[in-house]
């Protein structure tokens, strides 16, 4: 949970809210951009950022993106993120015909 | 030397290795008589296990595994209250999967589910904001749990659905605060510490300026690390150094992610949103003066301590640990894990009964996966 996870802004997605559309390893997740929007939104397409939660909290380089997720592999983490993601989307439907 | 070939750079990793060596000699550490460092951050104390870095370092440093996992400070009574809440017909209770196990004095979350309480695991509280949208006839309560890392994404929430009206929204709020602890350790006579590996990610979020009352009035050094193995390491030497030459000083060994004075946007959002409790409840550790947060009178709407008349000021707070539980004497750095009764026997991960074993954060989950020698040193 304290660790979260590299992923890529690929499209903003609801300028008003700060809201862009990330892709980390390979899944695509809404994710707040609003403690790194410290400029156009624009310019945060392409960037990279460590996720928490669902939120972007620090813009980081490619670089340090790819040894971050070396380490998280290693931690196990990457897949309990990506299966925590899962589930969100999951309790979504859950007691949706109730 | 057989972990540290696995390192992304296994020769940087041994030369980080020699040159502790060589500080802990100058130091004059030994395994009678080691220097105690404690890594603050659960995520550390995963790290350090997984890569076996307490076996890779010299016998002459101990590791102590401080409060920083969120899940494992929870006290009993709060995961009864979120039992409580969730158990209510009209709630959607919503919460981080890490948190489902945590034991209660009745039942854990993962319990009241399977007896039929609608609760809903999320990866964020913006999936509990969007349930509370598409189900305006239900209450949506979000279990805010953690440290200055998660305390964002709450506040951030509240204020967003503040902005949006949405009057099925709140959150249960139990953010706690990594510098309270920190004192009330460093008070703690008993407490034997040389110095602090600090957190990266929390320090991503409030700088570096919260810890300096620990070299200031406790002449302590504190480093702030990232997690991977090289960061480990060199932060280590870097506490090392620090002792050997009689300093105390705040340094940030992970610059590259933490800024000096954190994230703005964060701050302001927990400052608009919470403010602090007079004190709140650590499991292991008792009630900690002006530790945990509590939501403003402004967002009270959104706070399900107010709501549903629970928590704090609505009855009898303190509850037992289970029996042979020795989980405060573990979070406080007097035992190891491999020490308590329970430890393998009547707790396990598969069936915990303390919480340092619900996550794998936790001291005594880590052990238990990563243990191997340690363990059976330990428990000769
Ligand atoms: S082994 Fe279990 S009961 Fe014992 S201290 Fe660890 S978590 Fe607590």
């Amino acid at each position: 949970m304290c660790l979260g996870i590299p992923g890529q802004i690929v499209e903003i997605t609801d300028e008003s809210r700060l809201m862009a559309m990330a892709d980390v390893s390979g899944v695509r997740r809404e994710v707040s951009v609003a403690c790194i929007a410290d400029g156009p939104l624009s310019d945060l397409v392409g960037a990279w950022a460590l996720i928490h939660v669902g939120f972007a909290m620090s813009r980081i380089d490619e670089d340090e993106a790819a040894a971050t997720l070396e380490a998280l592999h290693a931690l196990g983490e990457v897949q309990e993120e990506l299966e925590a993601m899962a589930a969100g989307q999951e309790a979504m439907k859950e007691g949706a015909e109730a | 030397m057989k972990y540290a070939d696995e390192f992304r750079d296994p020769k940087a990793a041994k030369a980080l290795l020699e040159r502790i060596g060589a500080v802990v000699d100058q130091i004059g550490a030994t395994k009678e008589k080691p220097v105690y460092i404690m890594e603050i951050c659960g995520g550390h104390t995963h790290a350090i296990f997984r890569y076996g870095l307490d076996k890779l370092t010299p016998e002459g440093i101990e590791f102590i595994h401080g409060p920083g996992c969120p899940v494992c400070v929870l006290p009993i009574s709060r995961v009864d209250e979120c039992v409580q809440l969730a158990e209510r017909p009209e709630v959607i209770f919503t919460t981080f999967g890490d948190a489902m196990r945590v034991p209660g004095t009745r039942k854990s979350l993962l319990q009241a589910k399977a007896d039929g309480a609608d609760i809903r695991m999320v990866y964020s509280p913006l999936d509990a904001l969007e349930l509370a949208r598409r189900n305006p006839d239900r209450e949506v309560v979000f279990f805010g749990l953690g440290f200055e890392t998660t305390t964002p994404s709450t506040a951030l929430s509240i204020q967003q659905a503040a902005r949006e009206g949405l009057t099925n929204f709140t959150v249960f709020c139990n953010h706690i605060t990594v510098p309270p602890p920190l004192k009330a350790l460093l008070d703690d006579p008993h407490m034997i510490l040389d110095g602090f590996v600090g957190p990266g990610h929390v320090s991503m979020v409030i700088g570096i300026e919260p810890y300096q009352f620990i070299a200031r009035d406790y002449g302590k050094p504190l480093v702030v690390a990232g997690f991977e193995p090289l960061d480990l390491l060199q932060s280590v030497l870097m506490v090392l150094e620090q002792i050997r030459d009689g300093r105390a000083e705040i340094e940030n060994q992970y610059s590259r992610v933490v800024p000096d004075h954190g994230n703005p946007v964060s701050i302001a959002a927990i400052d608009d949103v919470y403010e602090t409790r007079p004190s709140f409840e650590w499991r292991g550790l008792g009630e900690i003066d002006v530790s945990g947060l509590r939501i403003r009178e402004k967002y009270r709407a959104h706070d399900a301590e107010e709501k549903f008349g629970i928590g704090y000021g609505a009855g009898p707070r303190h509850v037992e640990e289970p029996e042979g539980c020795a989980c405060g004497q573990v979070m406080t750095g007097r035992i190891k894990p491999v020490a308590c009764p329970q430890f393998g026997k009547g707790c396990t991960p598969e069936m915990p009964l303390g919480a340092l074993m619900v996550s794998s954060e936790g001291a005594c989950a880590a052990y238990y996966q990563y243990g191997g020698a340690r363990v059976s040193e330990v428990a000769e």
